[in-house]
Parts: C-alpha cells; structure tokens; sequence
C-alpha cells in the first residue's frame, strides 16, 4: 500500500522557498489504481516523481509498505534513441544483472505480449509514437513491477491510439495485479484507468478532491452512464479550478 | 553507390582545374597532374615510397588514438560531474588557446627527437579538440534519460555505460573528423625536421632537391592518407551509430 502524508515539496531560490507541492495525502491499496489529474503547471509530475522515488519530500512523508520492486514510465517515454527496441525493454534486467539467457526470454516474451514481434532490432526513432509507448510500457513491465507509476503516458497519442493502449493499460493492471498510478491532464483517462482519482488545485499543487471511481477497471466501462457521469463530475470541479485562475 | 560516384566526380573536377592552373601558370613549381600520378604510381609499385606512407599512417593513428583514449574519458567525467567540470574547466579554457605546437621544443627535452615526441605532439593537439567537443556533449544530455535511468536503479558506471557515453558518440565522431585534418597538418610539421623518414620529411626533402614533383607525390599521399582515415571513421561511424541514421 502506498501512503502519502501531508507530504510537501519546494525549490529553493536563494533564500526564497518556491512551493511546488503543499500537504498532500492520500492512500493507494495494493493492487488498485490510482489517477492525479489537475491543472498543467500544478505539480503533477513533481508528485510523481516524489511517488517514485526519484525526488524526496521538503515536508511530511511517503510510505510503501512492503518495499516492492516498481517500474516508471516518464513523460516522452523516456527510451534510449541509442539502443534498440529490445536492449531498451532488457535494460532494466541488464542493470539488475541478470544473465544473457533470462534478458533474451523476457524481451521476446514482452515483444509479443506488446505486440511488437519483429521490432526487436529497431530503433526507437523508426517507430510511431503509439510504438514506442508500448516499448516503453515493456521495459516498466520486464522486471515485474508490483507498482506501476506513469507520467502523462498517452498525451502525445491520437485518440484511437490512445484508447487502444489505455485498454492495454488496464489489462496489464487488472490481470498482473499491478498497483497502478497514473498522471494525466485528460479527464476521460482518469476516470477510465482510476478507481480513486486525485484532483490537485493550481500551483503550488493542493488536493482539492479525492474522487471515488470504484467502477473503474473494466473495458466496457466506457460505455456506462456512469463513466460519463463521473466525466462531467471530474469537468466540473476542473472548471471551478481554471474559472478562479483567470478571466 | 551513388556517394562513390560523387567523388570521383569532384576528384575529376579538382584534377582538371590543376590540369588548367599548370598549363597556364607554365611553373616548374605547380607540374601538370599526369605527370605526378605517373610518378606517385611508379614510386607505390616500385616500393620506395611504402615505408614513409606506412610510417606517417602509424604516426598519425597512434596519435589520434593516444587522444581519444584519454581525451574521451576526461572530457565525459567533466562533462557529466558537476564539480569536477567546475574545477576543471578554468583550465581547459586557459590551456585550449595556447598553440600546443610550440611546445614542441620542451617535448623534444622531455622524449627526445624519436617517434614518441612525434606522436605526442599530434595527440596533444587533437586531444584537446575531442575534451572540448566530448565535455560539451556529456553536458548537454536530457535529464530525462538519467531520471529513466534512475527509476531502473542504475549505477554511476551503468549511467556512463549505457546513457553518457552512448549519447555522447556521435559528437566525438564528429571531432574526430576534425582532428584528422588536424593530425595530418601536425604529421608534415613534425616530419618537416630532425627525421629522414615519412611523407613530411619526402616532401622537405624534395623542395630542397627543387624535385617538385617528387614533392606533389608527397603531397598526393599525404591527402591519400587523410583521405583513408576519413573512410575508415565513416566505415566506424556507420557500425556503431546506427541509431542516427534513423531519424
């Protein structure tokens, strides 16, 4: 389970402290998903990157119970353009060590899963945008990841696509029991893909609502009175946050 | 390939505008081209001239390679490590300007008048062309690919192995490409003296025996030899930067 408490982050400035985040807490349950949306500038991807280890709190805390092994996908997929599709999905496993025998079987079996059979030997570069998202979801899913963070990893996608790969997402969730936590700027995402979505106000980035989502996480979902009533919700309170910013 | 047939173009173009230079300017110091091909031919078949091609060509890789192996390394860690490259680079700036080649007289003291003084010269000059370019490289990566690399839990020498150097590749290339011409300019001056072998000393030696083309022979494999080791750095390029190529 993933725990936040009151947690806060700043970028000092000389004497000055810029405020990024301010007292967020909120709780993650093993296996569920989570999705933070709010507006662009508000701190989303600093609180993840806190999530995810990758900056430390200025205040309060963050708890992981159980310590377990995660895998992140950042902001423009954050592949290698140097190493190729399959050293990119291995390199995780190559860190940790493993040998030539078990990195070969894990790519192959995720270049199937993913369905990138025969792009193995490409280059990040020679793929579509929709590609090298699933390349990149492979290489957070190679060393089995009992937690799953991503930062806006459909934003650059065109809708098709993306809804596509939000299906894959949620099967990837639902049926390897990964804890999953999702930034987003889109509204549909978040309702699709969170069973509990947290909604940060501007800059520096406050929870404004913690929405419960519970009938995410299946693929019909979209179709439901519900998913568009909860859509409408979410665009709502949203607004009342971009109608205080400026006229 | 159509690349191949570009320059033998070109080389045709560059002989005709000689062919035309020396019948118009009529001076035993520029012989027309058919006349110094003869003779560069004549002196390769008959062998008199493969040992200083063999001489000069070594001179000049050893060097360029003495370069690159330590250049790379030193230009990379500054690059990369803030502190370092804070400490360091006062001095790169202060010591890039100096024109190295004076210092050749305290490198004949230190190793005396051999191959090795030679071959230090031409490294200590190219050296500071690929620290220059390899620092500003290691510098200007994405802080995206260390976060990546981060969230795999990667090692400072894992980062160095697999981001730093790789992304820093296609710029050292290029400043070898410079370094060639560089090197072989540095070859004529070190063989212009104090030595009785290589195409520097050949070419010395024939302006002083007022043989000019015997001297345009030196030349021809001079330009032959820079004109290798360009092909050789492309051959070099196309393997291990594949990933450039694709866009």
């Amino acid at each position: 389970m993933l725990k936040v408490k009151s947690a806060g982050l700043g970028f000092r400035h000389g004497s000055a402290v810029n405020p990024v985040l301010q007292d967020i807490s909120f709780r993650v349950e093993a296996c569920g998903s989570c999705a933070i949306i709010g507006p662009s500038g508000c701190g989303k991807t600093s609180l993840l990157f806190l999530l995810a280890g990758l900056l430390q709190p200025t205040a309060g805390s963050i708890e992981i119970t159980g310590n377990p092994r995660s895998g992140t996908i950042l902001q423009n997929f954050g592949l290698f353009p140097w190493k190729t599709v399959g050293q990119n999905i291995g390199l995780g496993l190559v860190i940790q060590g493993a040998n030539r025998d078990r990195v070969h079987r894990r790519v192959e079996q995720l270049l199937d899963e993913m369905g990138l059979v025969g792009f193995g030997e490409h280059y990040p570069g020679q793929l579509s945008g929709g590609m090298q998202q699933r390349v990149a979801l492979a290489r957070a899913l190679a060393v089995d990841p009992e937690i799953l963070f991503m930062d806006e990893p459909l934003s650059s996608l065109d809708a098709l696509t993306r809804e596509r790969l939000q299906n894959l997402i949620l099967d990837v969730w639902q049926s390897k029991k990964i804890t999953t936590v999702l930034v987003t700027h889109s509204i549909e995402e978040a309702v699709f893909l969170g069973k509990r979505i947290i909604v940060l106000s501007r800059r520096p980035g406050r929870v404004l609502r913690i929405v419960e989502n519970s009938e995410a996480g299946c693929i019909d979902y979209r179709q439901t009175e519900n998913y568009f009533h909860q859509c409408t919700e979410l665009r709502a309170i949203l607004q009342g946050e971009y109608d205080g910013q400026e006229a | 390939m159509g690349r191949k047939r570009d320059i033998l173009f070109a080389a045709l173009i560059l002989l005709v505008l000689w062919e035309i230079s020396a019948l118009l300017l009529k001076s035993m110091a520029l012989p027309e081209p058919w006349v110094v091909l003869l003779d560069t031919f004549g002196k390769l078949a008959d062998g008199s001239l493969l040992d200083d091609l063999a001489i000069s060509s070594s001179r000049a890789l050893l060097g360029i390679l003495l370069a690159l192996f330590t250049a790379v390394p030193l230009g990379l860690a500054i690059g990369a490590e803030k502190s370092l490259g804070k400490r360091l680079s006062p001095f790169i700036y202060l010591l890039y300007p100096v024109p190295h080649v004076v210092l050749l007289p305290l490198i004949i003291i230190c190793f005396g008048i051999g191959n090795f003084s030679k071959i230090f010269l031409i490294a200590l000059i190219v050296f500071f062309q690929i620290l220059v370019t390899t620092r500003d490289a290691a510098k200007n990566i994405h802080r995206n690919y260390f976060s990546a690399m981060q969230t795999l839990g990667a090692s400072k020498w894992q980062i160095y192995r697999h981001v730093i150097l790789p992304a820093s590749v296609p710029k050292i290339l290029t400043a070898m490409r410079i370094s060639i011409g560089t090197a072989v300019a540095i070859l004529f001056f070190v063989e212009s003296f104090a030595t009785t072998t290589g195409l520097g000393y050949i070419i010395m030696d024939s302006w002083g025996r007022a043989d000019y083309v015997g001297l345009y022979t030196g030349i021809i494999c001079m330009a032959a030899l820079g004109f290798s080791l360009y092909l050789l750095l492309d051959r070099i390029e196309r393997r291990i930067c594949a990933w450039t190529q694709t866009g």
